[in-house]
């Protein structure tokens, strides 16, 4: 090949970099390594998180559910994992027609009007949602509640530090665990939109429809953010409590926990607001026959088209991902995503009435629960749970020391399908009986 | 070595509806145990006003076999990496080991949550350590995140950088050096990831050549207003910045800092190095030089590195070594620009492309850039005589010619793109960048042999001698595809963006 271009070696393809800056040495990296080698290696390094392999009650934006087996056998077929952005869609209807299935199933649950591709995860999902509303009502202020996930709030945070926005944050109702009253007053005319998780981070179920009502009553947005997807086989969706951009993390929906990525946010909203969308969008178009298929839709709203004035930065979705989460629901149903939700937040019911028995242990806030909830403990929760973990192995739940301050006790504690009654007693006979031997 | 062009034949291919329109009433495709615990009621637990009423009206309910055939039948109508060569220049659409998605998969990773203590989750935390490590070695850049979760992210996260840097060396008077220089042939992106972080944008005009203006370079740099410049290098246009050194000189001297696209990194691994030629700031497309998979549009990791200087504003956590064997994270950080993504980016894909780096080891790293060069340039060789090519030095890993000769017949690039899917070839980029006009971008990689090289260069010859003779034929691809071109315009003015039942979709 080098010859029928006329070149002696290699290097001169390389002769545009001018010789200063071209590297004299071979890169300091490893060796190649054989398969054998390499497996050893990343099973050597998988048995040193030892964590994965026991009994887990952890959630706070990340939750552990039952992923049916062909959901990897799809996503791992080379037409769609090994297939780009779908530019031509006369060869990429297999990818179109799921997002455009993905949008569907995402309108349904969210209750709302349209759905984009999907964003990267819950967290960009929302911080992209604040500057969408920003852009649609053209004021600058933003309340949330700190009954956001504390990563979530910290993601906006970042990305409103130079957009002009100004984020308020309001405290929660310390009986309740909700965000209640006290967001609901902070809505003034200045106000673009207020930001609330339901099931909020303390599991507690916020009261969707008074906050949409004191949002709309000062012509500000609402905006729900979602980190437990499942919520939404039993809870009503936001949209008919009327909010105005839900955003969700997806993981939920056939997703591996996989250290916390790659997930896939959810973004749905309003029709009238389709063209503030960021992200892709796949649409309905036919042929010169008449023929259906979907092609990528609205795309002046776009940064290859738009550059700056692009409602978004934003130019791949989470394509995989969105595939596995459109075969889960689809394998999963109507019913089956029902009966999911409905399994957690009966086995959470059950742990929490159990954990609620012990001495020493105690329910702090009041709020309705979906499947997660707050245990305050009888001393400090972290070492409480690296106890129960090195000693019963079992992931005993958050320490909420870790996110806010002030709760040296309290502990998150999520239950899912995936926790038979044997997980869950032995997790209430572990607290049990750490917290005796002090 | 024979060089037939196979052209596509039809297949079986199976029609498809909508999962909603295959739905029947109480059909399912799952199965969970039986509630282990006492039922409470419902109603003692959410009230009824906070539960949903619809019983998911809507929704599909089918069986196993149906999703399956679904979706398998679906994927037939995908074009995709592992069924030819997919030339899509920018986007490198290497081959995706199937190894790094065995790694990905051990349930050591797999079944790993991001809020397990640390203590628990030292493997995981080793891997991206030993990531950095590496990438920091590849980049001549130390300072390293792995959360951003794409290209754009890790760009805006650079630009974040930037201007976090700006802000805390000239406090007050930041506020004047608010402008991002970027090249008119930059990826659409970085003026958008620009504006993200408050800076606005000039464009900086390239040479009859192809490279940037340097005269226009220092006029914009004179102006004291400038904060950066976004540079790809190789640009866009396949070539390689030459420039590079003194171009980070003039901005540096203006008081600026350089951020380099790193879309094209794939040119240079283990040639040389952004940290060698004064670069500030890269961003990396692990899904593009490190073959972790697309996906059909994503997830992606975006990692971002930068200098010494730059590193106490990279994202929180950072992950940090901890004694000999022992890794934290670390969000002591208090110059930070803050976090961009929940947890720590897109951890699964971070697995693969270690286990890219170890698979290739650093003489195949290297390797893998030859050959991406090398297939460019035999490209940029074999298409010379029937394509336009508007410039003449010669490409790195990818090539950009023209549809100036096939326009004289009517015939322009996207006829050009759409008969080349009657060929069995993925289109290669098009329109893009917006500085050549009717531009085809082409870009090989490493993960095409030659003989698919010359079925590919034969195909488009062949396509240039039907613009001549029979332009109609071109004009109306593709004609083997299951579905013909669709119209898009008619689809933005009036969207139809999801299924709704045939009585909704009246009545609304």
């Amino acid at each position: 090949m080098l010859d029928s271009l006329g070149i002696k070696s290699v290097d001169e393809l390389f002769a545009s970099i001018p010789e200063d800056l071209r590297l004299p040495r071979p890169l300091n990296t490893p060796a190649a390594l054989s398969e054998i080698e390499l497996l050893t290696k990343f099973e050597r390094l998988g048995s040193r998180n030892a964590a994965a392999g026991r009994p887990s009650f952890l959630g706070g934006g990340a939750y552990s559910h039952y992923i049916p087996t062909i959901v990897d056998h799809i996503i791992s077929r080379s037409e769609f994992f090994t297939a780009y952005t779908p530019y031509q869609p006369e060869i990429s209807q297999g990818t179109l027609q799921t997002i455009f299935e993905f949008q569907t199933l995402v309108c349904q649950l969210t209750g709302m009007e349209v759905a984009n591709a999907s964003m990267y995860d819950g967290s960009t999902g929302l911080a992209e949602a604040v500057l969408m509303a920003e852009r649609v009502t053209r004021r600058s202020k933003v309340v949330a509640s700190t009954t956001v996930h504390p990563q979530y709030l910290e993601v906006v945070k970042t990305y409103v530090q130079h957009a002009g926005i100004d984020l308020e944050l309001t405290n929660f109702d310390e009986q309740s665990g909700l965000a209640g009253s006290s967001l609901a007053a902070a809505v003034d005319d200045q106000t673009a939109a207020l930001v609330v998780q339901s099931p909020n981070f303390f599991g507690c179920i916020e009261d969707l429809k008074a906050l949409a009502t004191a949002a709309h009553a000062k012509g500000a947005l609402l905006i729900v953010a979602i980190t437990e997807a499942i919520s939404l086989g039993l809870l009503k969706s936001p949209g008919a409590c009327g909010a105005d951009i839900v955003v969700a993390e997806g993981q939920s929906f056939g997703v591996p926990l996989s250290f916390g990525g790659p997930y896939v946010g959810l973004f749905a909203t309003l029709e009238k607001y389709a063209r503030q969308i960021p992200g892709r969008l796949v649409g309905e178009a036919f042929d010169k026959k008449g023929r259906r298929g979907f092609v990528l839709t609205l795309a002046t709203r776009e940064q290859h088209i738009r550059r700056e004035k692009a409602t978004s930065n934003i130019c791949t979705n989470e394509g995989l991902i969105a595939l596995a989460a459109t075969v889960y629901l689809e394998t999963m149903g109507r019913q089956g995503i029902q009966e999911v939700a409905h399994q957690c937040v009966q086995k959470a019911a059950y742990a929490a009435k159990e954990i609620g028995k012990l001495a020493g242990f105690s329910l702090p806030f009041s709020g309705p629960r979906f499947n997660e909830f707050v245990v305050r403990g009888p001393s400090a929760a972290a070492h409480l749970l690296s106890r129960l973990a090195d000693e019963k192995s079992i992931e005993g739940g958050l320490a909420l020391s870790r996110f806010v301050p002030g709760r040296a006790n309290d502990f998150l504690v999520c239950v899912t399908e995936t926790n038979t009654r044997e997980e869950i007693d032995a997790l209430v006979a572990g607290l049990s009986s750490i917290a005796k031997h002090a | 070595m024979t060089t037939e062009i196979t052209k596509v034949t039809t297949h079986l291919s199976h029609n498809e509806q909508l999962i909603f329109e295959r739905s029947h009433k109480g059909r399912i495709g799952y199965r969970l145990p039986g509630l282990d615990v006492e039922e409470t009621p419902l109603d003692q637990l959410v009230p009824a006003e906070l539960r949903r009423d619809d019983d998911l009206e809507g929704m599909p309910e089918v069986s196993e076999v149906d999703v399956i055939r679904h979706f398998v039948r679906m994927s037939t109508w995908n074009y995709s990496i592992d069924l030819g060569m997919y030339p899509l220049g920018s986007c490198t659409m290497k081959y995706n080991s199937r190894l790094n998605e065995r790694v990905a998969r051990i349930p050591g990773f797999a079944n790993l949550h991001p809020l397990t203590e640390e203590h628990d989750a030292q493997g995981a935390l080793e891997v991206i350590y030993e990531l950095q490590e590496h990438l920091a070695e590849i980049t001549g850049l130390p300072g390293i995140s792995l959360q951003p979760a794409a290209g754009a992210h890790g760009e805006m996260t650079g630009i974040m950088i930037i201007r976090a840097f700006l802000d805390a060396r000239d406090g007050a008077t930041a506020s004047t050096r608010r402008t991002m220089l970027i090249p008119d042939s930059a990826h659409g992106t970085n003026p958008a990831s620009a504006h993200l972080s408050g800076f606005s944008v000039k464009t900086i005009r390239s040479t009859a050549s192809g490279l940037t203006d340097l005269d226009h370079l220092r006029e914009l740099c004179a102006q004291g207003d400038v904060a950066g410049l976004m540079l790809t290098n190789p640009n866009t246009l396949g070539l390689f910045e030459r420039n590079i050194k003194q171009i980070c000189n003039i901005v540096h001297e203006a008081g600026g800092l350089v951020y380099m696209d790193g879309a094209n990194m794939n040119a240079l691994v283990g040639v040389a190095r952004p940290g060698d030629m004064g670069v500030d700031v890269i961003h990396l497309n692990l899904h593009k030089t490190f073959s972790t998979p697309h996906g059909g549009g994503g997830p992606g990791c975006g990692p971002c590195c930068c200098t010494k200087e730059l590193e106490p504003f990279l994202p929180v956590p950072r992950i940090v070594k901890n004694g000999a064997d022992s890794f934290k994270l670390d969000y002591d950080q208090p110059r930070s620009i803050g976090r961009v993504k929940a947890f720590f980016g897109n951890y699964g894909m971070m697995l693969r492309a270690l286990s890219y780096t170890l698979t290739h080891g650093n003489d195949g790293l290297r390797e893998a850039t030859e050959a991406a060069v090398l297939n460019a340039r035999y490209i940029a060789n074999g298409l010379t005589s029937d394509y336009d090519k508007p410039f003449d030095d010669p490409p790195m890993h990818e090539v950009v010619f023209t549809d100036k000769r096939q326009t004289r017949k009517g015939v322009h690039t996207l006829d050009i793109a759409k008969r080349l899917i009657d060929y069995g070839f993925h289109p290669m980029t098009i329109y893009f960048p917006l500085i050549v006009q009717g531009a085809m971008l082409i870009e090989p990689t490493e993960s095409v042999g030659r003989q698919e090289l010359d079925q590919f260069i034969a195909a488009m010859k062949s396509i240039a001698a039907e613009a001549l003779a029979d332009p109609e034929l071109v004009l109306n691809a593709p004609h083997n595809t299951r579905i013909g071109r669709l119209d898009e315009a008619a689809a933005a003015r009036k969207p139809v963006l999801r299924w709704k039942p045939k009585q909704a979709a009246s009545a609304g």
